[in-house]
C-alpha cells in the first residue's frame, strides 16, 4: 500500500524533532507549581534570578565610615532620603568601585524642589523654588548643604 | 450471552471508565492552574498620597537591575495627573520620570509642550506604576515556549535563555509594563527585585522611595503591615476589568488615572 | 520622504543610546505609556498575509478535488504547487521579527499550547504534511516515469542528473503507476484535500485568534477574529492564484505566438485563460461578500456598544486611520474590484487590475489590524504613528522595513519558479490527474 508512505515520512520527521527534544530540552523544563497555563517553565531560572547581584546596600551600610555625613543627615528633614539616591549604588565600595559618584547637578535638587503646586499630592507640602528664577545656572551645593540643608539661609 | 462476552465486554466497561476518569484527572482545573501554595504571596502597595514625583525610584531601580539608564524603557515609572479646572485632563511621563518631574511644563509628545499655571490646576498628584503580578497573568498565558512562569510566590519571572522574542506577552499586557530588553533582546519586566526580596531585602524602589509611598509585603502573612492595609483600609487596583487579579494596590487611585 | 526623514533624525537621536526595538520607528503623542511601541510591525503584517495566501490558494485547490468543478482542473494543480511555495515563504516573516531568530524552533521543542502562538508548531507541520503528500499523490506518476526514463539513459548531463536523482527521491520507493494504483491515488487526493480545507482554514483562524484573543489591545478583541482573517484570506488567495495562472498563461500565450506554430493554439490558449478567469472570479464575489460583512459588523458592533476603549477607537478608525481604512481598505480595496467583477463582459486586462487591487484591499486589512491596533495607546489617552523605516541602517531596521517586506513579497514567485522545475505545472501528459 503504497499510499501511506508520505505519511510514514511525516512520521520520521516527527521523530527527528523529538529526538532532538529530549537531547535539547533541559530536564527541569515542566509544568510546575503553578499549573500548566502558569507554570510552564524551566525550573532552574528561578535560582537563577535570585543570584543576581545586589547593588544597593541601603544606608546602614555607609554610616560607620562615613559617621559625620551620617549624623548630619539623620538631623536634617533629608534624613528620609537615601545616600545612594544621590551617590549611586555602594555595590562592594570601597572595593568595587573605589569611590561613588558626587553629582552637584541642579536636576537632583530640582527632583524635589522644583515648587510645583498640586492640590491632593504630597509635592505642594515639599518647599522649592522656581528653578528659571532662583539662581539659574548655579549648582544648588553652592549655598546649600545636602547632608544639613539650610534652606532660607546660606553656607 | 456467554461467559465470554460477558467478561469482554465488563473489561471494555471497566477500562473506559479507567481511561475517562484519568482524563478527567487530567484536564481537572488544580492540574492546569496548579494548587494554592502557602507561604508567601507577594504583593506591592503604592501610596499616590505620598509620593512627590522625585524619580528616585526609577533611577534605582534602573542600577539595580541593570536596565540601560539611557535607553527608553523602564521596569517601573511615574505618571503625572493634572486636571484643570476648565476640565482638561492632562498626563505625562518624561522618560518614566527616571529624572523625576523638574518643571510644570507638560510632555504631550512631538517635542510639544504645555505650562499649566498654579491657578489653573483643580488637582494633580502622581502614580507610580510597575507589574502587577497579576494573580491570572495574561502575559504567561500566551508565552508560546514557556520562557515566562509564576513562580510558586507569584512573582512573574522571565527566561532570558528560553525567551524567543516574539513580544506575544508584551503586547498581552493591559498595563504595558513589558518590553524588550535592548541588550539581551529578550522580553523583560520588573520581577519586585526578586534577588532582592528572597534575601529579606526590598525592592530597590521601596528603599529608594524617601517617602514611603511604596511598600511590599505578603499577603499570606496577617501581621505584615503591608498586608493589615490591604484588608482593612480602601485600596484599589489598576484595570480590574480585565480580570487579571493585579497584586499592586493603591491609596488614592483617582477615577482620571489611566 | 516623511520616513527617510524621520530615520535620519532618530538616527542621529540615538547615537550612544542603546537602541529599543520599536523606538526607530514609533512617534508618541500625548499621554503613552514608557514601554509602548509599535512592536509589531510590518513583518507581523505580512506573516497573516503570507499565510492567508497558503490557506486560499489551498481551499481554491480543493474545489476542484473535492467539489469536482471541472473548470477549476488547471487552475487546481496550479494553486497546489503556488500553495505549497508559499508554505515555505510563510514562516519567514517571523523569523525576520523574533527578537531572538535562532531560538524559534523552542516552539517545537516547549510548546505553551495555552497560547495561540504555540500552535504553529502543530498546524504548520500538519499543513505541510497534507500539502506535500497531496502533490506527491498527483505528481507520483510523473516521477516514476522521469525516473525510469533518466535512468535508463547513459549519458545525463549534470541537470538531468540533479532531476534524476530528485525524482528517484521522490518516488519514495514505490513505482506502481498501475489504473488500480493511480485509481487509489485518486481516492487519496479527495481526501487530503477534503482534511486539508479545515485544517488550511485553522491554519489562518489561529492567526486571526492570536489577534482576537488580546483582551488588553481594545481593536483587536472581538470573537470575530478568526473568521474575518479566514474569509479575507480566502479572497487573497483565490486573487494571486488567478493572477499568476494569468501570468503564465500570457507566458504560454508569448512563447506559442512564435513563428511557426498555428494560429488556433494561441486562441485555444487565450479561450480557455478567460473562461477559467470569468468561473473563479464568481467565487471571488462571493468571499469578498462574506469578508466585507463581517468587517463592518464589527464596526457597526462597536459604535453601538461604545464601550470603554470607543473614544479612542473612534478617533483611530474615523480620525487617523481614515484614508488607510475607507478609502485604501473598503474603497479601493473592496468596492472598487467587486464592481469591477460585476460588470459583465470581464477582460484579461481588467482582470488583472482588478485582482490587484484586491490583493491590495487584503493587505490593507492585514496593516489596519496590526498597526491600527497599536497606533493607540493602552492608556487610551495617546497615539502611536508607525513609518516604515525605508533606508535601513543596521539590521533591525532592514529586517523590519521596506527591505524584509520586499524580500517576503518577492520569495514566493522565486520559490513558485524553484518548484515548477520538481512539480511542472503546466505539462498536459505524465500527470496521474
Amino acid at each position: 500500500m503504497h499510499v501511506l508512505r508520505p505519511f510514514f515520512v511525516f512520521l520520521a520527521f516527527v521523530a527527528i524533532v523529538l529526538i532532538v527534544r529530549f537531547f535539547y530540552v533541559p530536564k527541569d523544563f515542566g509544568i510546575h507549581e503553578r499549573g500548566y497555563m502558569y507554570g510552564w517553565h524551566r525550573k532552574s531560572n528561578e535560582e537563577e534570578w535570585k543570584q543576581v547581584k545586589v547593588k544597593y546596600q541601603g544606608m546602614e551600610y555607609c554610616k560607620d565610615c562615613h559617621p559625620d555625613n551620617y549624623k548630619n543627615l539623620m538631623g536634617s528633614p533629608h534624613a528620609i532620603i537615601q545616600c545612594e539616591n544621590c551617590h549611586g549604588p555602594a555595590i562592594d565600595h570601597p572595593s568595587e568601585p573605589l569611590k561613588l559618584s558626587i553629582d552637584r547637578s541642579r536636576e537632583l535638587c530640582l527632583r524635589c524642589h522644583t515648587y510645583l503646586p498640586y492640590p491632593t499630592s504630597n509635592r505642594s507640602n515639599i518647599r522649592g523654588i522656581d528653578p528659571d528664577k532662583h539662581n539659574p545656572g548655579i549648582e544648588c551645593s553652592m549655598c546649600h548643604n545636602p547632608h544639613k540643608p539650610n534652606l532660607g539661609r546660606s553656607r | 450471552m456467554t461467559r465470554r462476552e460477558f467478561l469482554k465486554k465488563t473489561l471494555i466497561a471497566g477500562g473506559s471508565l479507567v481511561l475517562s476518569s484519568s482524563f478527567l484527572e487530567l484536564i481537572k482545573p488544580q492540574n492546569i492552574f496548579g494548587e494554592k501554595q502557602q507561604g508567601t504571596r507577594w504583593v506591592f502597595l503604592v501610596d499616590t498620597y505620598k509620593c512627590v514625583g522625585c524619580g528616585m525610584c526609577v533611577r534605582a531601580c534602573k542600577l539595580e537591575n541593570e536596565v540601560p539608564y539611557n535607553a527608553n524603557v523602564t521596569r517601573t515609572w511615574v505618571e503625572r495627573y493634572i486636571l484643570t479646572k476648565d476640565g482638561r485632563l492632562l498626563a505625562d511621563t518624561p522618560k518614566g520620570a527616571r529624572d523625576g518631574f523638574i518643571t510644570s511644563r507638560v510632555d504631550l509628545g512631538r517635542g510639544e509642550y504645555k505650562d499649566i499655571k498654579p491657578e489653573e490646576i483643580e488637582k494633580a498628584f502622581f502614580v507610580p506604576k510597575l507589574c502587577n503580578q497579576c494573580e491570572n497573568p495574561p502575559c504567561v498565558q500566551v508565552c508560546p515556549v514557556g520562557a515566562t512562569y509564576q513562580a510558586p510566590d507569584g512573582v512573574v519571572l522571565v527566561d532570558r535563555k528560553w525567551c524567543i522574542g516574539c513580544g506575544y506577552c508584551i503586547m498581552a499586557c493591559p498595563y504595558g509594563v513589558r518590553f524588550f530588553h535592548p541588550v539581551y533582546k529578550v522580553a523583560e519586566k520588573c520581577n519586585f527585585c526578586y534577588h532582592r526580596i528572597t534575601k529579606g531585602l526590598k525592592p530597590a524602589c521601596v528603599q529608594a522611595c524617601p517617602f514611603g509611598a511604596r511598600n511590599i509585603g505578603n499577603i499570606k502573612d496577617p501581621d505584615d503591615p503591608v498586608t493589615k492595609i490591604i484588608m482593612k483600609e480602601r485600596v484599589s487596583v489598576l484595570k480590574d476589568e480585565y480580570g487579571t487579579k493585579p497584586q499592586v494596590y493603591y491609596i488614592g487611585l483617582s477615577k482620571e488615572v489611566r | 520622504m516623511p520616513g527617510f526623514l524621520s530615520t535620519i533624525t532618530t538616527l542621529a537621536i540615538n547615537l550612544g543610546n542603546p537602541v529599543v526595538h520599536g523606538e526607530e520607528w514609533t512617534i508618541k503623542e500625548l499621554f503613552v505609556y514608557p514601554n509602548e511601541y509599535i512592536y509589531w510591525s510590518i513583518q507581523i503584517v505580512l506573516y497573516p498575509f503570507m499565510t492567508g495566501l497558503v490557506a486560499g490558494a489551498f481551499v481554491l485547490s480543493s474545489l476542484y478535488h473535492v467539489f469536482g468543478i471541472k473548470q477549476l482542473k488547471d487552475m487546481a494543480r496550479f494553486s497546489l504547487v503556488f500553495s505549497f511555495a508559499l508554505l515555505f515563504v510563510a514562516p519567514m516573516p517571523l523569523l525576520f521579527h523574533l527578537q531572538q531568530p535562532f531560538r524559534g524552533f523552542h516552539v517545537f521543542m516547549t510548546p505553551h499550547f495555552t497560547s495561540a502562538i504555540a500552535a504553529f508548531g502543530i498546524v504548520f507541520s500538519t499543513y505541510g504534511a497534507i500539502v506535500a503528500s497531496e502533490l506527491w499523490f498527483l505528481y507520483r506518476k510523473y516521477f516514476v516515469e522521469t525516473s525510469l526514463r533518466l535512468k535508463n539513459k547513459l549519458d545525463r548531463t549534470f541537470p538531468e542528473n540533479l532531476k534524476y536523482f530528485i525524482t528517484t527521491l521522490l518516488t519514495l520507493g514505490s513505482y506502481d503507476i498501475s489504473e488500480k494504483a493511480l485509481h487509489r491515488d485518486e481516492k487519496a487526493i479527495k481526501i487530503l484535500s477534503g482534511v486539508g480545507i479545515p485544517v488550511a482554514c485553522f491554519l489562518h483562524g489561529y492567526a486571526g485568534f492570536i489577534f482576537g484573543s488580546v483582551k488588553a489591545n481594545a481593536l483587536w478583541m472581538t470573537p470575530l477574529m478568526p473568521v474575518i482573517f479566514i474569509m479575507s484570506a480566502i479572497v487573497s488567495g483565490i486573487a494571486l492564484c488567478m493572477l499568476t495562472y494569468i501570468i503564465t498563461m500570457e507566458i504560454r500565450k508569448l512563447k506559442a505566438s512564435r513563428p511557426g506554430i498555428p494560429y488556433h493554439l494561441r486562441e485555444e490558449i487565450r479561450g480557455v485563460e478567460l473562461n477559467e478567469i470569468r468561473m473563479t472570479s464568481r467565487y471571488l464575489i462571493f468571499f469578498m461578500i462574506f469578508a466585507i460583512s463581517l468587517e463592518l459588523l464589527d464596526l457597526v458592533f462597536r459604535g453601538y456598544t461604545a464601550v470603554k476603549s470607543w473614544d479612542v477607537l473612534r478617533s483611530v478608525i474615523y480620525g487617523k486611520d481614515f484614508t488607510n481604512i475607507f478609502i485604501l481598505q473598503y474603497t479601493v480595496g473592496n468596492l472598487v474590484p467587486f464592481i469591477s467583477l460585476l460588470i459583465p463582459g470581464l477582460t484579461i486586462k481588467r482582470a488583472v487590475i482588478t485582482l490587484l487591487l484586491v490583493l491590495f484591499g487584503v493587505f490593507m486589512m492585514r496593516w489596519n489590524v496590526v498597526i491600527g491596533g497599536q497606533s493607540f495607546s493602552l492608556s487610551f489617552s495617546g497615539y502611536m504613528h508607525y513609518e516604515l523605516p525605508m533606508i535601513p541602517h543596521n539590521i533591525e531596521t532592514f529586517k523590519e522595513g521596506l527591505g524584509g517586506m520586499l524580500v517576503i513579497l518577492v520569495m514566493p514567485f522565486v520559490l513558485f519558479w524553484i518548484l515548477t522545475k520538481i512539480f511542472p505545472v503546466f505539462e498536459r501528459t505524465n500527470l496521474s490527474h
